[in-house]
């Protein structure tokens, strides 16, 4: 046990956990349901994540900050529905164009929640639970209860969600999961190497001591915001593509399948600890379960939202006990160790005196 | 006393009153009868089951905490009771069962909260998913009435002369709320609590019980108030209720009650509630739909922190650059913008 807790952070601990447990589900269902690992539903299930990952990498940014973004669904409607608009108006409008249209609408949204959060001083589940009925009424508003619908989009845009990188023995990985893949892997980036990425573990981790040792605190706790929402533009554009009829109700619960996923993925709602990987292995987590009790027999789709919550529930209390009781284990271990060290150096050192 | 009333007049209370008279002003220049009985009572009828939450909202959230799960435990409790009456159940027997849950789950989210230690808002938040898939769960996408007659007219029409069932039991509860915040120990617990847990702790004060208590009281009220809902609706659905506490929320800090606990008067969220109700009705008869009207309380419930909190600061730099002679003595201001800096989750 000892050797094991040298090697081994209680966080990467976690991802162990969740990784185990997502294989096992994935077993336990290939198990129960015939054909479970076909193709064509493989591919169903990972175009269903690369929303959901898209946002969440966002989300683990801000929740890493000790905040939260609730607005994420309201934006990522907001930014399917006006790109869309304006794509039916000017079909000529480039995809490239389409795509930073889309985060530069969820960008601004990002900006104001951050300006109230940071500048503001409002807590963020307060502010974001403002914003997510403001900005669904600025959609509802905007569209005059109109629909966007496939038919009126270019056709380029109705190509994109079969277009496939590459193929393997019939696994598609489709671009749409590409483009998500690359967000993880920069977010990833940013959180470990970036300082920007690093300060966000020491603000959630302590606020205060963060602002007393000089870093800057509200700033980056608004660019935390406004990288959320810019990803949700993305993630907007994405919906876009995926669903093309675009309503004003679309995306709406978006946001508690986000917060769920990555506080299931181990980033603690206090903030200052958690990662990528535990966040895409959330998202992961979630959607297999979701995907997996519809199409098993004799399990209603009602029961989603209540599995939802539980799993929201177990997450937390786990992370908060068990962690809790190996971050302790862990330190002490440490503590040994180093007490173990400075006793050979002092040892040395006193060799040394008397040769 | 003079004083105290003055004090209140100039800040927080003094600006909702002003605000309470402009919305009331708009409605009875464009409703003839708007003051009339009648219209009061259809007034607050329209919104009393937030307006019974609210109470029970004010002390959790001077306690430091955040109940999230509170509409859709009222959407769960109604569910309960039309699930088990169109079971066959008798109905008394079904509002009873679906008051239990309340109070059985709202002492599961104390439970957490408050002997686990876990974050009100991860524990409710997993309440506001769960509690709502439960319902679900329960009367899935149908519509479910046909409740017995005494049921629905308790919830319609007036029980004593023009008061029904659910405003008896809002002034009720709103008094024992203001006894109990203002003038018994359990209520300067909560202050206490609020202001800082540890302090309290520290202090010999029974944090976890307290806490166990309110929430318990949280799901109970909340649950009271999902039967009264499907009594006043007459039908059930699974979306009972949806979105609710957004206007909870609102009303409680629009009252005056700090987000970071420990501040707040049950007057000023009692003004707060009728300044609610009356701005709803006022949108209505603008002509303003429900979903926007959502987007209007979604913008107060930003401001009624934001202002405070702007406004604090500017006071605070007034107040540096022109030292007053007659403040001598520490800054006892100079925590208040450092605390309203602060965001946590």
């Amino acid at each position: 046990m000892t050797v094991l807790l040298r090697r081994i952070r209680p966080e990467q601990f976690r991802e162990f956990i969740l990784l185990a447990v997502t294989i096992g589900l994935l077993l336990f269902f290939a198990a129960q349901i015939p054909n479970y690992f076909d193709p064509r539903s493989v591919n169903r299930l990972t175009t269903g994540l690369a929303i959901t990952l898209v946002v969440a990498v966002g989300q683990v940014l801000v929740v890493l900050t000790r905040n939260i973004d609730l607005s994420v669904s309201s934006i990522v409607g907001l930014a399917a529905y006006m790109t869309g608009t304006l794509l039916t108006r000017d079909t000529t409008l480039s995809p490239f164009a389409a795509v930073l249209i889309a985060m530069a609408i969820g960008l601004t949204l990002g900006v104001v929640n951050g300006l109230i959060v940071a500048y503001g001083g409002v807590p963020a589940i307060i502010a974001t639970l403002g914003t997510l009925a403001l900005y669904r009424v600025i959609l509802v508003e905007f569209s005059g209860a109109k629909t966007v619908t496939t038919a009126d989009l270019p056709d380029w845009l109705n190509d994109v969600p079969s277009a496939t990188i590459v193929t393997i023995a019939e696994y598609d990985l489709r671009l749409m999961v590409g483009v998500a893949l690359v967000v993880v892997v920069l977010g990833l980036l940013i959180l470990r190497y970036l300082p920007f990425g690093r300060r966000l573990y020491a603000i959630g981790s302590n606020p205060e001591a963060a602002r007393n040792a000089g870093l800057p605190v509200k700033r980056d706790v608004f660019t935390a915001f406004v990288i959320s929402g810019a990803l949700s533009g993305l993630a907007g554009f994405m919906f876009l593509v995926r669903f093309g009829n675009i309503t004003v109700t679309a995306a709406q619960g978006l946001e508690l399948q986000v917060v769920a996923a990555v506080v299931v993925g181990g980033v603690a709602i206090f903030g200052g600890s958690g990662s990528m990987i535990g966040a895409l292995l959330g998202v992961l987590l979630i959607e297999i379960l979701q995907q997996s009790l519809l199409r098993w027999a004799g399990i209603s789709e009602f029961v989603k939202d209540a599995i939802l919550g539980l799993l929201i529930l177990v997450a937390v209390t786990a992370d908060t006990i068990i962690l809790g009781r190996l971050r302790e284990m862990w330190a002490r271990v440490r503590r040994r160790d180093r007490a173990a060290r400075q006793a050979l150096t002092a040892d040395e050192g006193g060799l040394a005196h008397g040769a | 006393m003079a004083r105290e009333l003055w004090r209140r007049l100039l800040g927080w209370e003094g600006l909702l009153l002003v605000l309470l008279l402009a919305v009331l002003g708009f409605n009875i220049t464009r409703v003839p009868n708007f003051l009339t009985v009648a219209n009061q009572i259809n007034l607050f009828q329209l919104g009393i089951e937030k307006a019974i939450v609210v109470l029970v909202m004010t002390f959790v959230i001077i306690s430091g905490e955040i109940d999230l799960s509170v509409a859709s435990m009222m959407g769960l409790s109604a569910a309960t009771a039309a699930a088990l009456f169109e079971s066959g159940a008798p109905m008394l027997l079904a509002i009873i069962v679906a008051l239990g849950v309340g109070a059985g789950f709202g002492l599961i989210n104390g439970y957490f909260v408050a002997i686990v230690g876990l974050s009100s808002l991860a524990v409710t938040l997993a309440g506001y998913v769960g509690f709502r898939g439960l319902a679900r769960l329960l009367v899935q996408d149908r519509s479910v009435g046909g409740f017995p007659e005494w049921f629905t007219r308790l919830g319609q029409q007036g029980l004593i002369g023009p008061l029904t069932l659910s405003i008896i039991i809002f002034a009720m509860l709103a008094i024992v709320a203001t006894v109990v915040l203002h003038f018994s120990g359990f209520g300067r617990l909560t202050y206490v609590i609020g202001n800082s847990a540890q302090v309290a702790r520290y202090s010999g004060v029974s944090v976890a019980r307290t806490k166990l208590i309110i929430f318990t009281a949280s799901g109970f009220i909340s649950a009271l108030a999902g039967v009264l809902m499907a009594a006043r609706l007459g039908a059930v659905r699974a979306s009972t209720a949806e979105g609710f506490e957004l206007d909870i929320i609102t009303v409680v800090l629009l009252g005056g009650v700090s987000i970071f606990g420990g501040v707040g008067s049950m007057a000023g969220v009692l003004l707060s509630t009728y300044l609610v109700l009356n701005l709803r009705n006022g949108l209505v008869i603008a002509g303003v739909t429900g979903n926007t009207q959502t987007g209007i309380i979604g913008l107060l419930l930003i401001l009624s922190v934001l202002v405070p909190n702007l406004a604090g600061r500017v006071r605070e730099r007034l107040r540096r650059r022109q030292p007053d002679p007659s403040l001598r003595g520490p800054p006892q201001e100079a925590a208040d913008p450092a605390r309203s800096q602060t965001a946590p989750g």
